[in-house]
């Protein structure tokens, strides 16, 4: 990470959302939002439900169209492009409510996020040998690489509906890390997860940042995020309340009503 | 693996001793007929089984691609071979120029799209009568030839159809078990998380289409070569139907099986022909039966019952909801 490209993207935010709008119907979900993800951070989007946090990760991820604003990956406006284009240029995400090819092994399911790093078109796949064979099988090692990561390598060829809810997530980490993302967005990674799960992702996730991964993740276990995260936005009414490091931000004022619905006299 | 392999060489070498054992026309002829249909529901099971996307236009790309290898051969004199490839190539064709847009539509929507269009498709063929002959039909289609060798006699086209089926059945594996093939089955399992993953979801949907567009037009080019004779009531919706149940009783997302549901279905009536009168409703009860009893098809039940085959003697319900806790 050492090109001019790079130094200037860390200095200018990899991720750069500049007055964000998007509106179902009469309701605007997100509001002028304006938030900067620097690269190598974990940045954790807080705010209470209905504020807007996954409907802003599925218009950075190119599932939903934009009303108005911009959304700038690393220099490049990220408006009008499909999802798997967005993908390509290294978003990675992953899902509140999982979304796993459930009747697909887990490998499967790995060696699908490698997708956009591979080449094997339906030419290529009529003739085994060769540079398709040698694809195959990188695709299946790095696959497995990635299971062990995640700790799951012995559950590979189990379909992943059948495995526990926790492990389901830890796919689908996998399945965005085989993309090689530079940023990779998690809806809830802890949602429905008992303590000693949590414990795991947590360890997960600074595994991940040492990637050099940048990290954009929205959360309601608090815990976790004042322990992971290196800055938080607070998110309200669709629009931005807060943002800072973890001790701003649970000290603002504002964050305090908004989380718990009136004036500091309320807690 | 081996033992596979192995396996599907004598299940082959047993299927092209059978003109060599069977003498009746009959027979052949609907082996040949069933080897086509093959042709036409391994397309529909990449579009289908492996994509997830509906379609109930196979009949009108299987009328596309006989229709255009009849036309080639008799008004134009071309010899069959390459009349096969442009029937091949015309219905790709056409199936992209339906497919763009109609791929843009999911579920209910693409099925009704689809069935319009293949209402379009065999009305284009009854009512075209310069080109088609319309409800007349075409005739004097000619019978490939190989240097010295004409193919006209069932006992040899059986091969010619054979060879298809495998060069079919060998395209389909080697997407399936490749890249491409994953892509397909990841928009199957879920489209958004596919397109989230960098699959460009419309452009493979539009792709499978073409395939199953490619297979039915080979299809329909075989038949046209066998039978010698077209009529355009063979192409009918009913007929989609018909290659649709074939797929869904094989087992949709199994090569293996778009095949065997298409050779049980062809074979069935003439099983059930000494019930005369009431077969069609005995047919239609057996499909149902299979439908919802084989939810995976054929070769889901027979995967099912090779599990517990493995497993040993089915363990009472108790003791394997005890193993399942304990595994657990």
């Amino acid at each position: 990470m050492t090109t001019p490209d790079a130094a200037a993207a860390a200095e200018r935010g990899l991720l750069e959302i500049r007055g964000l709008v998007k509106r179902f119907g009469g309701v605007t979900a997100v509001n002028a939002l304006d938030m900067t993800v620097r690269a190598g951070d974990v940045h954790a989007l807080i705010g209470p439900n209905g504020s807007g946090k996954t409907t802003t990760l599925n218009v950075i991820s190119g599932l939903y169209r934009a009303d108005g604003g911009s959304v700038a990956f690393d220099g490049h406006e990220l408006a009008g492009r499909p999802a798997h284009a967005i993908a390509a240029l290294g978003i990675g995400r992953t899902f509140q409510n999982i979304r796993l090819f459930g009747e697909l092994s887990v490998l499967e399911n790995v060696m699908i996020g490698r997708h956009v790093r591979t080449k094997t078109g339906f030419l290529g796949a009529l003739f085994p040998g060769g540079a398709t064979a040698r694809e195959e099988r990188a695709t299946r090692d790095r696959a497995r690489e990635l299971l062990a990561f995640v700790r799951l390598d012995a559950a590979r060829s189990q379909t992943a509906r059948s495995l526990p809810y926790g492990d389901q997530r830890r796919v689908e980490i996998a399945r965005a890390l085989a993309a090689e993302p530079r940023l990779l967005l998690l809806d809830e990674p802890a949602a429905g997860m008992n303590p000693a799960e949590t414990d795991a992702l947590v360890v997960l996730l600074r595994r991940i940042r040492e990637l050099g991964t940048t990290l954009l993740l929205i959360e309601h276990d608090m815990n976790l995020v004042m322990t992971v995260s290196d800055r938080i936005t607070v998110l309200n009414f669709g629009q931005h309340i807060a943002e800072g490091g973890p001790a701003e931000v649970a000290r603002n004022p504002d964050v305090i009503t908004a989380y718990l619905g009136g004036t500091l006299d309320a807690a | 693996m081996n033992r596979r392999v192995l396996a599907l060489i004598v299940l082959i070498v047993a299927v092209a001793l059978i003109p060599a054992v069977v003498h009746s026309d009959y027979i052949l002829t609907l082996c040949v007929t069933a080897g086509i249909y093959a042709i036409v529901v391994m397309g529909l099971g990449i579009l289908l089984g492996f994509t997830g996307q509906m379609s109930l236009a196979q009949a009108a790309f299987f009328g596309i691609g006989a229709y255009t290898s009849g036309w080639l051969t008799t008004h134009l004199g071309w010899p069959v071979w390459p009349a096969m490839a442009c029937a091949m190539a015309m219905s790709a064709l056409v199936a992209l120029a339906v497919g763009y847009p109609c791929l843009r539509l999911s579920g209910h929507y693409l099925a009704l799209a689809t069935i319009g269009f293949g209402i379009i498709a065999q009305l284009v063929l009854i009512n075209w009568k310069d080109v088609t002959n319309g409800s007349d039909g075409m005739t004097g289609i000619p019978a490939p030839v190989i240097g010295p060798w004409t193919f006209e006699h069932y006992n040899s086209y059986f091969y010619i159809v054979l060879v298809a089926v495998l060069a079919c059945a060998y395209v389909a594996w080697r997407i399936k078990t490749t890249r491409v093939g994953r892509a397909l089955e990841a928009i199957r399992e879920n489209e958004i998380a596919a397109r989230a993953t960098g699959i460009d979801a419309t452009r493979y949907k539009i792709i499978a289409f073409v395939f199953a567009g490619a297979y039915a037009g080979l299809a329909g080019s075989l038949l046209a070569h066998t039978t010698k004779f077209l009529s355009p009531d063979s192409y009918s919706f009913d007929q989609s139907v018909v290659f649709l149940v074939m797929l869904i009783v094989g087992g949709s997302s199994s090569i293996g099986g778009a095949i065997l549901g298409a050779v049980l279905l062809e074979f069935l009536p003439e099983v059930l022909r000494p019930l005369k009168s009431s077969y069609i409703m005995v047919y239609g009860a057996a499909v149902v039966v299979m439908i919802i009893f084989m939810p995976r098809g054929l070769v889901g039940l027979f995967e099912s019952l090779r599990a517990r085959w493995r497993r040993g003697a089915p363990p009472p319900l108790g003791a394997a909801a005890a193993a399942e806790a304990e595994a657990a």
